[in-house]
């Protein structure tokens, strides 16, 4: 990794990527606090501080809930697998390298992959695999879009510095004096607060329920092919609202539609992802527009990926037959523990503290950060490193296009989630 | 210890060895010349067989976000081609977009020894070095895309001093740890998001006002200049459609006698003659790149069956996806640096397009003289799966196969195509020189494609089966750095290949207006858009070969 600067004294981390939210801003400054732990000096938010200035605490691994060396520990861990017949790895909150570790163990024990918040990501992927994707990135949407429609997410909460960062940025590539931007949030109760800064002008508030969005955009879509669409009433707001969405659409230089699948909480959502993508894709005929799904948390970004170029599959993937065996219902993690397909769930959670394993019965081995607050006592717990602070590591954005290194930025007993696996396959 | 090769019909170009019977010697990697008291400690007899270096792939998406896209798009391109882990090999998932272990395994049971990915985004280099840091056994590396940047165009706009041109290209060549420079559509990806639909070799872009000339002599000179050995790597504009073979002939005409590599020439060797408006131009192709020796290509063959492209050419893939087979696609502009589009497509030999694709593409590996300067790629997966290389090796070298094969077709097709009155077989010799020793002479890997003293031992040894596709489809020996890797066409040691890269030397201060650029505009700090050495070697999970670039001019 890219050696360490220390500027205004020991410990002075500058370009820090932060691995607690998907857009994985780079530019922190942190460094050391008074208790001894980690400091957010500059450029960070709500998600950077909860998670960069947590205590440092280093308890001991257990093995039914009595302390145990890391050693037995793993001993333990692997022989629980070995004994399994289908072992669940879920949670996965990890990142590249900790993937490829459960990638290969999950090989060996013939287990199932499967990220805690794959059913958000279905969301788009059925979509994906159903008709496809017009998409931008970040760096593109931050310099070239003239509109943003927020559609149905609340930005402001999931990504604190999606505004500041993508919306209003200072300078843009393509004008020394560049044009304010309109931002339309299309949803009800949308926090709008950040919407906000020198790029920043029209806002438009559309406030229709959000598992309607989908009917809407596909009431402009027919619209713009000139079907007649009746009624005063569209998708729960009034005609000329929707017309009027319509033609700043069709009169943007480049407009950017953003989601985030787990906002879409309601069913056959992703009906909602198809009719995002479907206008957008149908715009691009005579116009730029884009789509940018965002969110991506825990890992998610990083660990569909690695599953799918090393398997060739999406995550919820089995291994049981000795090959990749891809089915997005039946390898559902969720599910499979819910309906006890599994004799043994094996949770990574390595990020935040809101990762925490599921409500069951069925054992579990847990390898997550000392901050999880665990229901159960799993049958092995096994601390680990959180990738961009305790040790460093890789990580996938939201956008899927740009990866950022992950930093080491202060010792400690933790160890990385990678070596963990490593040295549980080593045993088994 | 040391290994010999005992009694192989030896197929060395690079050397000038042209099937002769002579024994080749191992030792620590390397191929040598032992005293002659030396003791063997491993004798192989490959009497009658054919004996090459191993494969170079100068061209094959098998690593990078748009792969990994398309293998998300594409889950029934691997149902049923899922392969099970054996004692030394991981599952491996196969088909037109493999998995990256699928990808490793597949190449070395083929004997080759390398791939190179040719469209790596600064901007995604880190995934396309991760991806291929997964794929096993082969040695890789990317070549990093320029020409639709916005740095790279505000320079050109600006008319920048050539030298702050150069430090640049030099500077993300180390940035994304590339070993050559391509261009796609050579400022198109760009125009596209000004919502420019087409980009001529002479038409301006609207906002930065540069030309895909201008683009393409900048970075042929500008690589010429950096000591680069691999030329520019030119995906031209236009690909696909009918009449680009006159943007390709101009393309040629105005390189100004500068070294550039055009790529998938296929592609973009379409005339508009007859019926349906779409003709070979590869006979007029093929003749300017007899003439003009400055010039290198590959094909980019098209193969029949079901594949998905992948391309950093959005604005031309966005034209592609009404023929997108199955009917889904997708298209991605990003990060003011590049773009890309991925769309599944179905080659039929039925179709009188798609059949006469096939024979442009042939019609180009046997009108071309010089083997030396065409090198044999289907694209992958573009015109098909680099796993139909044994295939289209006996297309060349057979010439009943190739007519039987032409009575399969679309009848029409051939009657735009001069394919139907070419005899030329390709010999062994030829096949060496566009698999192995071309490849590696204009990537400037020194010491990889040859048998000679010194060389790599990255070996393939073939049955000389008349069946040449049987032949080439399952060598009985493939030695990587002198280590025996397959057997009778089956993998019996998985290693980790090495990164090529190339590092041309440029003046450092470029990174104050770098990072400056960076801070204003980009989402990603230009510290962490550098990769370091440490992300690719990564505690051992893989390596780097640092190959030599000339003496930088100026």
């Amino acid at each position: 990794m890219e050696s360490e600067k220390s500027r205004s004294g020991a410990n002075h981390h500058e370009n820090v990527a932060c691995p607690f939210c998907g857009m994985a801003c780079d530019d922190l400054d942190i460094g050391p606090s008074s208790n001894g732990s980690l400091k957010v000096l500059k450029n960070g938010c709500a998600k950077a501080s909860a998670g960069f200035e947590r205590a440092l605490i280093e308890p001991s691994p257990q093995v039914d809930g009595m302390d145990v060396s890391l050693d037995e520990a793993v001993a333990a861990a692997a022989e629980l697998i070995r004994e399994s017949r289908l072992p669940v790895f879920g949670g996965l909150g990890t990142d590249v390298d900790g993937m490829r570790a459960i990638m290969t163990l999950a090989e060996r024990s013939g287990g199932v992959v499967d990220h805690a918040l794959s059913g958000d990501a279905y969301r788009n992927l059925r979509v994906y695999q159903s008709s496809g994707y017009l998409t931008t990135s970040l760096t593109e949407a931050r310099n070239r879009a003239d509109l943003f429609i927020i559609a149905g997410c609340d930005i402001n909460k999931i990504h604190p510095r999606f505004f500041e960062r993508i919306v209003s940025p200072e300078r843009s590539m393509f004008s020394e004096s560049p044009p304010k931007r309109t931002v339309i949030f299309l949803g009800k109760g949308l926090d709008q607060s950040a919407a906000k800064g020198e790029r920043v002008g029209d806002v438009l508030t559309l406030p229709c329920d959000v598992n309607r969005i989908g009917e809407i955009l596909d009431a402009m879509r027919a619209m713009d092919k000139e079907a007649t669409i009746s009624g005063n009433d569209i998708g729960g707001l009034p005609r000329a609202a929707v017309e009027d969405l319509l033609a700043r659409c069709k009169a943007a230089t480049y407009g950017v539609m953003v989601w985030v699948p787990s906002s879409f909480d309601f069913p056959n959502a992703d009906l909602t992802v198809q009719a995002i993508n479907a206008f957008i894709k149908d715009l691009n005929s005579s116009q730029r527009f884009a789509g940018l799904s965002l969110g991506g948390s825990e890992g998610s970004t990083s660990v569909n990926a690695v599953c799918t170029w090393q398997s060739g599959f999406p995550l919820r993937v089995s291994f049981a037959s000795g090959k990749a065996d891809y089915d997005p219902s039946r390898y559902d993690a969720g599910r499979m523990i819910a309906a006890k397909e599994t004799d043994l769930l094996i949770w990574l959670a390595s990020y935040t503290e809101a990762l925490n394993p599921p409500d069951t019965d069925v054992p579990t081995i847990v390898l997550g950060t000392p901050h999880l607050s665990l229901k159960r006592k799993p049958k092995v717990y096994i601390p680990v490193g959180t990738p961009g602070v305790d040790h460093a590591g890789t990580i996938v954005r939201v956008d899927s296009v740009v990866s950022l290194p992950l930093r080491k930025l202060r010792e400690s007993k933790l160890p990385p989630a990678a070596d963990v696996i490593a040295s549980i396959e080593a045993a088994l | 210890m040391l290994i010999k090769l005992t009694g192989g019909k030896i197929y060395d170009p690079a050397n000038g060895v042209d099937g002769e019977i002579r024994d080749i010697f191992i030792e620590d990697g390397r191929i040598v010349s032992p005293s002659p008291d030396a003791k063997i400690a491993h004798e192989y007899p490959v009497h009658g067989r054919v004996v090459m270096a191993g494969g170079i792939d100068p061209h094959s998406h098998i690593g990078g976000g748009k792969v990994t896209i398309a293998r998300t798009l594409m889950p029934e391109d691997h149902i049923g081609h899922e392969m099970a882990a054996t004692d030394i090999t991981r599952p491996a998932t196969g088909r037109a977009i493999p998995s990256t272990l699928d990808a490793g395994y597949r190449y070395a049971e083929m004997g080759y020894t390398a791939a190179f990915e040719p469209a790596m985004l600064p901007s995604n280099a880190r995934q396309t070095h991760l991806e291929m840091g997964d794929t096993p056994i082969i040695d890789k590396g990317g070549f990093v895309m320029l020409g639709s940047d916005d740095y790279f165009l505000r320079q050109l706009a600006g008319k920048a001093d050539f030298s702050a041109i150069k430090d640049y290209i030099a500077w993300t060549m180390h940035a994304a740890q590339a070993l050559a420079v391509k261009v796609v559509n050579p400022g198109g990806i760009s125009a596209f998001k000004f919502n420019q639909r087409k980009l001529d070799l002479d038409e301006k872009h609207t906002f930065y006002g540069v030309t895909p000339r201008d683009i393409i002599l900048t970075l042929a000179r500008g690589m010429k200049e950096l000591g680069v050995i691999h030329p520019i790597h030119i995906h031209g504009c236009n690909l696909g459609v009918p009449g680009g073979v006159e943007t390709t002939l101009a393309t040629i005409n105005g390189a100004e006698g500068l070294p550039i590599h055009l790529t998938h020439i296929q592609f973009h060797s379409y005339g508009t003659e007859g019926d349906m408006k779409f003709s070979s131009g590869a006979a007029r192709v093929a003749e300017a790149v007899n003439t003009n020796k400055n010039i290198s290509i590959d094909i980019g063959q098209v193969m029949f069956g079901q594949t998905c492209t992948i391309s950093g050419d959005s604005m031309r893939q966005f034209v592609t996806t009404r023929s997108a087979d199955p009917k889904k696609w997708v298209v991605m502009d990003i990060e003011c640096d590049a773009g890309c589009g991925v769309i599944p497509f179905k080659y039929r030999d039925k179709s009188f397009v798609n059949a006469l694709q096939w024979a442009i593409g042939l019609e180009l590996f046997l009108l071309v003289n010089d083997p030396w300067r065409i090198f044999l790629t289907t694209d992958h997966p573009n015109g098909g799966p680099f796993t139909c290389y044994p295939h289209l090796i006996r297309l060349l070298m057979d010439k009943t196969f190739r007519q039987e094969m032409m009575q399969t077709i679309n009848q029409d097709a051939l009657k735009y195509s001069t394919l139907g009155t070419l005899d030329r077989e390709y010999t062994l010799y030829e096949i060496a020189i566009m698999t192995r020793a071309g490849p590696a002479r204009s990537l400037g890997l020194v010491d990889r494609g040859h048998l000679g003293v010194g060389a790599c031992a990255d070996i393939t040894v073939y049955d000389d089966n008349p069946d040449r596709e049987a032949m080439f489809a399952k060598p009985e020996l493939l030695f990587k750095n002198g280590e025996l890797i397959v057997r009778n066409g089956k993998i019996v040691k998985v290693v980790t290949g090495a990164t090529h890269v190339a590092r041309p030397s440029f003046d450092r201060s470029i990174e104050r207006s770098l990072k400056s650029y960076f801070d204003d505009f980009n989402t990603v700090r230009m510290e962490n858009f550098r990769l370091s050495d440490d992300e690719i070697i990564n505690n051992g999970r893989g390596s780097l070969i640092i190959q030599p670039t000339r003496a930088r001019v100026a």
